[in-house]
């Protein structure tokens, strides 16, 4: 029992100045689908789901939305046609109300005024459908970036919406949110909507989605369906190798083993309001993980032992010295380098090119006055580029226009290049494709080793962190409340850690 | 041939293109409409003269300006009180020299400059310190000084207009005896050649625009965000301070309520003509010279042709606005769309795509 073609795209084109982004490429999305589109950063899934959404114009193919042709040039065309997207960002109004937001723009009006009663009626009965019962008179950011996420999609679905596009809808959601998120998600699935499901999370999509579309390299790689593509398959078709390759890709080199000498000390740090109380060392050769719960500290940790924010008691200790920061200046003269867990508003600077935004903080070191010359800037960027596979069409090139991954590698390029003896990686990984994923891990174990690099290495996703880190700080309510090495690095160890006997 | 095209067309995408070609124009209507426009003389006591040395000397101060408003605005800000800071330098140097009828300086001139630009550097240190330090909006930490400045003036100068009799300070905006021509062209080239030199030499610009695109970020990688725009805003100060000199010096007076009037405005549109953008970033220097001495020539176009200084402003609009809409992004997609389709003229894929869009357009 097919069900009928709900859209069909075909022979899509999409060229930029310089790159191909899509050739050629066809998708199938049949109502109540949940179809996931798969790629590594770059591969051509978001200029797609814009061409789809108008955002951008294709340069050839056609798209059928039940036979029907369209040629949405803006995103307001498309969500007339019935396509409608839920961004990763949440992009609705955080002080308007939850029953505002749903209707801006398309208000009913009785008398030629804004009818309150009916709007805020028909918006808990609209979130009640998707069993969500909130309070729709209260202002948005009353409640958090799930419930904030479901009342998008309850806005996009209320204008007729055939097709549900959601792009990385899990990344900024913990494990019982994303299980709301996937009820509401079967529930339209059963109404007979299409869904295109964006995630990096392979336990996701083998959770939720039947069909999955690989692209690579802006081609089509091919359409599945989910119990017939094993994981390891489907990483193998996204990244272009075969099946042998990657499965090596998970044998992991050999962890990092510390050396003797410790590099920076914290003695029970902590600051008022942001971090309880920590204490924890770090030797060289070393690669620490911070584990918890999102907001259980391990971010405000980081930001002390760089300088950003500074500890209101407690002392640090560079090689046995006590020091103190006083500004991100005063820790990278100690050599420490730190990678914010935000990219965006943290990481890259947008506007400059990808030389730029790699010898920024190595020239921020060294001063105005020490400006590097342009060969030697070239010569640097070059280097990085090269050693970190770093994607760019040319050094030049602006780095907002880059992939997530690339963008991180090139962060992460900022820091190497300032030679630094501690590297604090926050959420390094995250947004971003498998590949670049493992690549940056094996690279984290590979400064330590053969540079005796001290690196922090933090992030959400457990099992990267047990591969990858030879010591374990699992944190809870801004404090530190175990410390895991050696054999002990496991998933069981770390859970039961935050999970913690008695206050839980 | 083709080297020249390749240049031609290189020069077409560079963000100098747009302010070039909008003075180009100007002054092409001058040369046709204004009798006598192009043409330089040389006096007899061995000066150049003519309307464009006029144009240049008039722009001067301008241009100065200019050059501090373009760092401000490249780290997202605004400096509103130069205008304020022009009349306060003004007020300074004339109070100093004094208003002696002998033409006997109460003050060496050199020292009534030094302190004068000093003052200019000071305003503008207090503009960093509310902006940078205390993170007051900078159109409002501006404001208090546009607003307190012309008092602070009326006060130096005891509410009299203070003209100055000694006969050097009039070699500031004149000519040196000997020379060939106006002193300030040669202040304000050094100006523009210091910016250069920091641009080429020191990594201030860098850290200016990483600062404008995304504070968070810089700070991140170690730039000292504070410092950063505390000493955009001083250097501000400084060029609000030297053309306060020189715009003392072409009247020879000190006028309170008049000196640098609007100003601040003419350099915030000076900098937006020469491309960038207001919101922070990447800035251009050129282009804030160029469009400084856009506006200056407009001004001189209109009372050349007889327009009167009432009138003036509507003129000036009218002309501003159609600069702007030629430099707007829509005009320049526009523009660019065009080069491409003349460019790519032959190629059929990007044409024949299109055309099967169209149509399913229609379709729908």
């Amino acid at each position: 029992m097919e069900q009928p073609v709900l859209l069909e795209m075909r022979h899509i084109d999409k060229v930029f100045p310089g790159v191909r982004a899509l050739s050629n490429v066809d998708f199938t999305l049949r109502a109540g689908e949940i179809h996931s589109l798969m790629g590594e950063n770059g591969a051509g899934k978001s200029t797609l789901v814009k061409v789809l959404t108008g955002v951008y114009q294709r340069d050839g193919g056609t798209i059928s939305l039940l036979g029907k042709r369209i040629s949405p040039k803006t995103p307001k065309e498309a969500q007339e046609a019935g396509i409608s997207t839920v961004y990763q960002e949440v992009n609705l109004c955080k002080n308007l109300t939850v029953a505002e937001n749903i209707f801006i723009g398309r208000e009913p009006r009785k008398h030629g005024f804004i009818d309150w009663a009916t709007i805020n009626k028909r918006a808990a009965e609209l979130l009640d459908s998707l069993g969500v019962h909130i309070d729709v008179t209260k202002t948005l950011d009353h409640y958090s970036v799930a419930v904030q996420q479901m009342i998008a999609i309850a806005r996009a679905i209320d204008i007729e919406a055939k097709i549900l596009i959601l792009d990385e809808p899990t990344s900024s959601l913990d494990e019982q949110e994303t299980q709301q998120l996937f009820r509401i998600i079967r529930m339209l699935q059963k109404q007979g909507l299409g869904i295109i499901f964006i995630s990096h999370f392979l336990e996701q999509i083998y959770e939720l989605c039947d069909h999955i579309t690989v692209l690579r390299n802006g081609e089509l790689v091919g359409a599945y369906e989910v119990e017939k593509l094993p994981r390891l398959e489907l990483i193998a078709k996204m990244v272009g190798k075969d099946l042998n390759a990657v499965k090596h890709m998970d044998d992991f080199a050999e962890k990092s083993v510390p050396q003797e000498e410790v590099f920076l000390e914290a003695d029970h740090i902590g600051e008022v309001g942001q971090l309880a109380d920590v204490a924890l060392k770090l030797h060289k050769g070393e690669v620490v993980g911070f584990a918890g719960l999102l907001g259980s500290g391990r971010t405000e940790t980081a930001e002390i032992l760089f300088g950003a924010h500074q500890p209101t008691k407690g002392q640090l200790k560079v090689k046995g010295k006590p020091v103190q920061f006083g500004s991100p200046m005063g820790a990278m003269r100690e050599r420490i380098a730190f990678c914010p867990e935000d990219r965006k508003t943290a990481g890259i600077i947008g506007d400059l090119s990808v030389r730029e935004n790699i010898i920024l903080a190595m020239q921020a070191k060294d001063g105005m006055f020490h400006h590097i010359p342009y060969s030697k800037q070239v010569e640097i960027a070059d280097k990085y580029i090269d050693l970190l596979k770093i994607k760019v069409s040319d050094r030049d090139q602006l780095i907002k226009n880059l992939s997530g991954g690339n963008q991180q590698k090139a962060i992460i390029a900022r820091w190497l290049a300032t030679k630094p003896e501690l590297l604090i990686l926050d959420e390094p990984t995250r947004g971003i494709d498998v590949g670049t994923k493992t690549e940056i891990q094996k690279m984290a174990i590979e400064l330590a080793k053969k540079q005796g690099m001290a690196v922090v290495f933090i992030s959400s996703e457990m099992d990267e962190m047990t591969r990858t880190c030879s010591k374990l700080m699992v944190m809870r309510d801004r404090r530190k409340v175990a410390e895991l090495t050696g054999d002990e690095v496991n998933s069981e160890n770390v859970m039961r850690a935050i999970a913690g006997g008695a206050s839980s | 041939m083709s080297s020249v095209k390749d240049k031609l067309r290189a020069f077409s995408d560079s963000s100098l293109f747009l302010p070039v070609v909008a003075l180009a124009v100007l002054l092409a209507f001058n040369a046709i409409f204004v009798d006598g426009f192009l043409t330089i003389s040389l006096t007899e006591d061995g000066r150049l003269y003519g309307r464009m040395i006029d144009i240049l000397n008039r722009s001067c101060s301008l241009v100065i300006l200019a050059l501090g408003m373009t760092f401000v605005i490249a780290t997202a800000g605004i400096d509103i009180s130069v205008g304020a800071v022009v009349a306060i330098s003004a007020a300074v140097v004339c109070t100093l020299l004094g208003g002696r009828g002998d033409g006997v300086a109460e003050t060496p001139l050199a020292l009534a400059m030094l302190a004068a630009v000093g003052v200019g550097i000071l305003c503008g240190a207090w503009n960093g310190l509310l902006v940078a330090k205390f993170k007051i909006q900078a159109m409002v930490a501006t404001l208090i000084l546009m607003t307190a400045g012309r008092g602070i003036a009326q006060l130096m100068t005891e509410g009299q207009i203070i003209t100055v009799y000694y006969k050097p300070f009039a070699y500031i905006s004149g000519v040196i005896p000997g020379n060939i021509l106006p002193t300030n062209i040669f202040i304000a080239l050094a100006m523009v050649l210091l910016v250069a030199f920091l641009m080429k030499k020191t990594s201030i610009g860098l850290f200016i625009q990483s600062v404008g695109i995304n504070p968070t970020a810089a700070r991140y990688a170690g730039i000292n965000v504070t410092m950063v725009i505390f000493l955009v805003y001083a250097f501000s100060g400084f060029c609000a301070g030297v053309s306060g000199l020189i715009e003392s010096s072409l009247i020879r007076a000190a006028d309170a309520n008049n000196a640098g009037l609007n100003m601040e405005m003419d350099a915030i549109l000076a900098v937006a003509l020469g491309g960038t953008l207001l919101s922070g970033g990447k800035f251009y220097i050129g282009g804030s010279v160029i469009g400084a001495v856009t506006i200056q020539t407009l001004t001189t176009t209109m009372y050349a042709l007889g327009v009167s200084s009432d009138q003036l402003p509507v003129v000036k609009a009218i002309a501003v606005i159609a600069i702007c809409l030629i430099q707007s992004k829509k005009a320049q997609e526009m523009f660019a769309a065009w080069k491409e389709r003349n460019r790519g003229g032959s190629k059929s894929l990007s044409q024949g795509s299109g055309s099967t869009g169209t149509k399913a357009v229609n379709e729908a």
